[in-house]
């Protein structure tokens, strides 16, 4: 078929030639460009795929200047079996998960000049990394985490106070290895943050990773699973609250690589305020080498009030015949009257309604981390964002 | 003693076809430990008297009354309404995810109490009350609603109605959907409840059938938006062998 445009009436409602006519897109998510250098992307305009839905206004020291690169305070709490050091770049650790996809990730790369590496070795380790001295200069970061083949453990990163920040986690999760990380954002209001998440999985291994953001001006938080080898799992959850002029977004890939690999992707969220602004773009490509695997992925957005925009876009990629099971699913509602009245049926005010309600909501992603007084810290959160919201 | 008074109300819903009427001026008054049977056709305005009552935003009261013991009702928000003392079993409770019954429950009573329920008597009672209507103790566990079935929804509304205690309760077709033996069970937590409590009760039904387990004092019979006819338990009787045709032509 040829000039079919031609025979569009000009006027009509939404009627438009494709703005993008002549240009090919890239045609399947593993094919994106990467490098680890930040001289090898162009400079970022704000129309490309991965930044069109960023204020990537508010982020030119993050993307294009210089960074702070050295090693900055952390406060750690590990028990036995977890090691935590600072490495140099030239350290065997890095790279090992994962390279840079555009100008954000790949500045950090370029400028960091220490990793933070986080190894657990043995069964039931726990620990947690906190960050809340990072200072609003614009500063790169880098960090390894390696679950050593067959260890379990948990490993927490907290992010508190100001920050102007581009930074990149790899994550190795050997082989028989079973791994829980979790990442939150409870940044203060001026916060900026860039983070990629690069994680690999190995055989029969297991990574349940959960992304919380709550505090920050503009946090966007991209985690990749790559479940590399035969019998790989991958659950990447997330949980947001946006309040008024925040913008949290998450852009999840999970790379179905190898036989008999799962993946989970459930992310929810709650938008509150004037200009509260959240993205979730969740990509699934199940290549032609992942032949009976088994895929879910969802988001689902709850609105509260007018002002707000959440996007949601699903992408599921499919390259063999033989898949065990592949589905995705979005939906963005905004609150629902008939719960309300049902609650405050039974005599509970429209406010506690309202908490109540949003509370169920979130709990879904909270209870399925399974540590029980970091799951009760995070609804505590919850509460106090829905204290905030309310008197805004 | 409490008194719920509905005069001359009038009540008329949003539909995407305009305003449209529905209650054309009810009166009805019902005294503490009195049990009235609002009965009537499909359409005829039932569920919009109970949901009226209990204020769901969707319904406009255009004039007349609602007095609970001398005050206006309607000009009280849906919480201020139960915290009253009325209560709406409704006949499609929704699905709160998330939200267990136990929360909820405990939530709900210290609502309308003002205070915590003490902790030990309270999960004793909940814990008894759910026996009695034949509840396993695990769905104090599950999200409020969240694949129940028919018979358990109602369960847990009777439930509701047991642990809070109202003055007045208005059930709302409780009696649809549900097989003789869960019919049995919620007709049993009714009487209970009115034994322990004295509660004035509003049942509204299309069938007769809830009234052979739960007895009415007063029969009123619904039919285009107003009360056509008004008797005691025997006009039920009369409506089970004759049904609403004889409403219907004298309407029509």
């Amino acid at each position: 078929m040829t000039s079919t445009t031609s025979t569009l009436e000009p006027g009509q409602h939404g009627i438009a030639a494709h703005s993008d006519g002549a240009f090919v897109p890239v045609q399947t998510r593993s094919a994106r460009f990467a490098s680890t250098e930040v001289a090898d992307f162009e400079a970022v305009t704000g129309t490309e795929a991965v930044w069109k839905l960023t204020p990537v206004r508010k982020l030119g020291a993050l993307l294009d200047g210089d960074l702070d690169g050295t090693a900055y305070p952390v406060a750690t709490e590990a028990g036995d079996g977890v090691a935590i050091d600072w490495i140099g770049r030239d350290d065997a650790r890095i790279g090992s998960a994962g390279v840079p996809e555009e100008r954000g990730s790949a500045n950090a790369w370029s400028g960091f000049e220490q990793a933070l590496a986080i190894t657990v070795s043995g069964e039931g380790r726990q620990a947690t990394v906190l960050r809340t001295e990072l200072g609003s200069g614009p500063r790169a970061a880098h960090t390894v985490i390696t679950a050593e083949p067959h260890s379990t453990g948990l490993v927490i990163l907290e992010n508190r106070g100001s920050a102007a920040l581009t930074e990149n986690v790899e994550i190795v999760v050997g082989d028989g290895a079973q791994l829980t990380v979790v990442s939150v954002q409870d940044w203060a209001d001026d916060a900026l943050h860039l983070a990629s998440h690069f994680a690999v999985i190995g055989r029969d291994a297991k990574l349940k990773h959960v992304v919380v953001s709550f505090g920050g001006e503009v946090v966007r938080v991209n985690p990749t699973g790559h479940l590399s080898a035969e019998g790989g799992d991958v659950e990447l959850l997330g949980l947001y609250f946006a309040d008024a002029g925040q913008h949290l977004e998450q852009q999840v890939y999970v790379d179905h690589d190898a036989p008999h690999t799962r993946s989970r992707v459930n992310y929810k969220g709650a938008l509150q305020g004037e200009g509260a602004r959240t993205v979730w773009i969740g990509d699934v490509l199940i290549r032609q080498s992942a032949t009976a695997t088994d895929s879910y992925e969802q988001n689902r957005n709850l609105v509260l009030s007018d002002g707000t925009r959440a996007d949601s876009i699903p992408n599921l990629e499919i390259e063999t015949g033989d898949i065990a099971g592949a589905g995705h699913a979005s939906a963005t509602g905004r609150f629902d009257d008939e719960q309300l009245f049902y609650l405050q049926a039974r005599g509970i005010s429209e406010e506690e309604a309202r908490r109540l309600v949003v509370l169920g909501f979130l709990a879904e992603i909270v209870q399925q981390i399974g540590v029980p007084e970091l799951e009760q810290r995070l609804l505590d959160a919850i509460e106090a964002e829905l204290g905030t919201a309310q008197d805004a | 003693m409490s008194t719920l008074e509905i005069k001359d109300l009038h009540v008329s819903v949003e539909t995407d076809q305009g305003t449209k009427q529905i209650l054309r001026g009810v009166d009805l008054t019902i005294k503490q430990g009195e049990t009235h049977a609002i009965m009537g056709p499909n359409g005829s305005g039932k569920s919009t008297l109970a949901y009226t009552i209990a204020g769901h935003p969707k319904y406009t009261v255009e004039s007349g009354s609602i007095l609970l013991d001398g005050e206006e009702v309607t000009e009280m928000s849906v919480d201020e309404r139960a915290r009253a003392g009325l209560f709406l079993a409704m006949q499609y409770p929704v699905e709160i995810p998330g939200v267990t019954v136990q929360n909820f429950l405990r939530t709900a009573k210290t609502a309308i109490d003002g205070e915590a329920p003490a902790i030990r008597s309270w999960i004793k009672d909940v814990r008894s009350s759910m026996e009695k209507l034949r509840m396993d103790p695990a769905f104090a566990e599950r999200n409020v609603n969240e694949g129940f079935s028919g018979g358990e929804k109602k369960r847990h509304e009777i439930l509701q109605l047991e642990l809070l205690k109202p003055k007045f309760a208005v059930l709302d077709e409780t009696d649809s959907g549900l097989d003789v033996d869960a019919l049995k069970i919620v007709s049993e937590g009714v009487n209970r409840v009115k034994e322990e409590t004295g509660l004035g009760l509003l049942l509204i039904t299309h069938y007769t059938r809830i009234l052979r387990y739960i007895r009415p004092d007063h029969v009123h019979v619904f039919v285009a938006g107003k009360v056509a006819e008004q008797g005691g338990p025997e006009l039920a009787d009369r409506l089970e062998d004759e049904g609403y045709d004889r409403f219907l032509t004298a309407s029509a």
